[in-house]
């Protein structure tokens, strides 16, 4: 049967809606995880004196002022562009170094190969927390304090053992004889590494590239210790920073962390289709 | 370095030994042998070299770093000169904060296992039907995991707080008898870090058993199906066994994460509250001896203890659980 074959006797088989409890299970779910995050988005719609007389009542009447004021300023762009650079070039970096090295632990045979897993495989027992002090002089010393490759460089070392873990049985999975196919039409291992594990591992790479960038976008310990200068803050910093500074004013605190939601949750909204459609399309199908 | 091509690796190459199996060459698969041995090494040194020198420089050595720094009595700044042996381990295995610490994360590494686990297994199930507005669905479950720490921290503990909003709705639902203070009472502050973790991380582990459940192939379902198994059967007979290498990765990963949580404790009851609220970590009880009193050797210190904690954790666990995985990988490798 073919792929297509199959999905559309799958798409007749299949009642369109499902069975209601199943949805009915969902929605509780889907509550349970969206309270806080409507919680402190709506808060950010009412007024000090709101949240105080009635703590978890709704905006009445709702005020857009809050946001307004956050997105009037320069302060929040700033850290949204810093943080895009900072994740955006972990991910990139992450995803380029993780498949080259996954590519050689997975297919090449070489006596190193067994200790160079177990080294990648050990760092995901160092946590960025254990070195962190040390990690802090090794940047001051190569003198990245203050500048955003002082956290890239940093957070693509910490996030290489998941992805290299989680990128060696993806290629290893793909079939020795696509390779040998690959070979007899005259293509070298390098050849291979381009044309065929590349477009092959898309899934996967779509998987640790959103680790990365959710990993980045979060990171708040690194940039705490490297970043001291307010314009070179990530978000975090900035609403960790926003919440001491302000922390009479609940509202504008509450609209400030809801704003600094929004770029990954689009950004993973985006690439959450792609993650599935990925890996319905894997090489096993 | 003997060198093969990935294509020997199975059960012939691995009779015939390391390194012997490139001049005794079996027929048929062979072929690519004939190449020389230096264009490989170069192509791996292309390929892992600059992963192998970012890694072993901002991993490896800080952490080697670390581990010197802790024979230390060390303020931070000037090399350390203040060599004290064994003292600032032994301060810490003495430490009864230390030992609370130690405790807290036990409780979470097993309360986050039997939390999220089943919870986490049941959603990618759900999820992984095929049903109207099942990718918004599944991006609406990912939210909390999507956000940062700080913002999570920020927002339950507002919410959290005595006059905060929780307590207020229980109020309005009529129980008020349930309103209590949620961050501050030891005997109850680690159950509201569990509810927190579990919220916060479901949406990683459901991701990992979305893509196992990706993998599974439709015909084993649709096989069974039409010999007659419920919807529930298939699920205990043929989807959870086959998910289980995918379950026991995750289990790793998430024992080793609440081993060395940080950021959420520290954020939501600070560095002096978390001991006295129960639910300090040995990770925020390092950064509050090390960083906040000046005392970086025997913060260092208390690094490696964690490392090593982390360390033994993992080996009994790869040692253990994940060896069944390899040797499946590899019994379906030579059945190819």
């Amino acid at each position: 049967m073919t792929v297509l074959e199959r999905a559309e006797a799958r798409a007749s088989r299949r009642l369109p809606w499902g069975n209601p409890l199943v949805y009915l299970v969902a929605v509780v779910v889907i509550v349970a995880m969206l309270a806080p995050v409507a919680y402190i988005v709506l808060g950010g719609f009412r007024t000090n004196s709101q949240i105080t007389v009635d703590p978890s009542g709704f905006p009445d009447p709702w005020n857009v002022g809050n946001y307004l004021g956050v997105l009037g300023g320069p302060v929040f762009w700033r850290e949204v562009l810093n943080s895009v650079i900072v994740a955006v070039a972990t991910t990139f970096g992450v995803v380029a170094l993780g498949l080259m090295a996954s590519y050689v632990i997975a297919r090449y045979t070489f006596r190193a190969r067994g200790a160079m897993y177990a080294l990648f495989a050990a760092g995901l027992m160092f946590p960025l927390t254990v070195a962190i002090t040390p990690l802090y002089f090794v940047v001051k010393t190569i003198g990245l304090m203050n500048t955003l490759p002082g956290v890239i460089l940093p957070q693509i070392a910490f996030q290489l053992p998941v992805t290299v873990i989680i990128l060696v049985p993806f290629l290893r999975a793909i079939p020795d004889e696509i390779q040998e196919a690959a070979e007899i039409d005259g293509c070298s291992r390098l050849g291979f590494f381009w044309r065929m594990v590349i477009p092959l591992s898309r899934p996967g790479v779509i998987t640790v590239g959103i680790l990365a960038f959710v990993f980045s976008w979060n990171a708040y310990l690194l940039p705490l210790f490297i970043l001291n200068n307010q314009d070179a803050f990530t978000l975090p910093l900035g609403v960790q920073a926003f919440s001491s500074q302000y922390s009479q004013d609940t509202a504008k605190v509450l609209a400030f962390t809801s704003l600094s939601m929004i770029p990954a949750l689009v950004f993973f909204s985006l690439f959450e289709r792609r993650i599935v459609g990925g890996l319905t399309g894997a090489v096993k199908g | 370095m003997t060198v093969r091509t990935h294509t020997a690796s199975g059960p012939t190459s691995s009779r015939l030994g390391p390194g012997g199996g490139d001049r005794v060459s079996p027929p048929l698969r062979r072929r690519r042998l004939g190449a020389p041995d230096w264009r490989q090494r170069l192509e791996i040194g292309l390929l892992a070299g600059p992963a192998l020198v970012v890694f072993v420089s901002f991993v490896i050595l800080p952490v080697g770093v670390a581990a010197f720094y802790g024979f230390f009595s060390w303020q931070g700044f000037g090399p350390p000169v203040d060599f004290v042996g064994f003292k600032n381990y032994l301060t810490i295995l003495q430490d009864p904060d230390f030992h609370a610490a130690l405790w807290h994360n036990g409780v979470i590494v097993v309360l986050s296992l039997v939390f999220q686990g089943p919870l986490a297994v049941l959603v990618a199930l759900l999820l992984n039907r095929r049903m109207r507005g099942q990718s918004v669905i599944r991006v609406l479950l990912f939210v909390p995991y999507v956000i940062s720490e700080v913002v999570v921290g920020t927002g339950w503990s507002l919410m959290l707080q005595s006059a905060g909003a929780l307590n207020d709705a229980l109020d309005k639902l009529g129980l008020g008898f349930l309103a209590t203070d949620w961050l501050s009472d030891p005997s109850i502050a680690i159950w509201t870090l569990m509810v927190i973790i579990t919220w916060k991380y479901l949406g990683f582990a459901v991701i990992l058993f979305l893509a196992g459940l990706q993998g599974i192939p439709e015909e084993l379902n649709e096989a069974a199906a039409i010999d007659g198994a419920s919807y529930w059967q298939i699920q205990r007979r043929i989807t959870l066994p086959l998910l289980a290498p995918t379950l026991r990765i995750w289990a790793f990963l998430s024992i080793i994460g609440s081993l060395q949580l940080f950021d959420l404790v520290y954020i939501i009851w600070g560095q002096y509250i978390a001991s006295t609220a129960g639910t300090s970590t040995m990770a925020t009880y390092m950064v509050l001896s090390g960083r906040t009193s000046g005392n970086y050797g025997y913060g260092n210190a208390v690094a490696v203890v964690l490392f090593i904690i982390s360390l033994t954790v993992a080996l009994l666990y790869q040692r253990f659980v994940l060896r069944r995985d390899t040797a499946g990988a590899l019994t379906e490798r030579s059945a190819r």
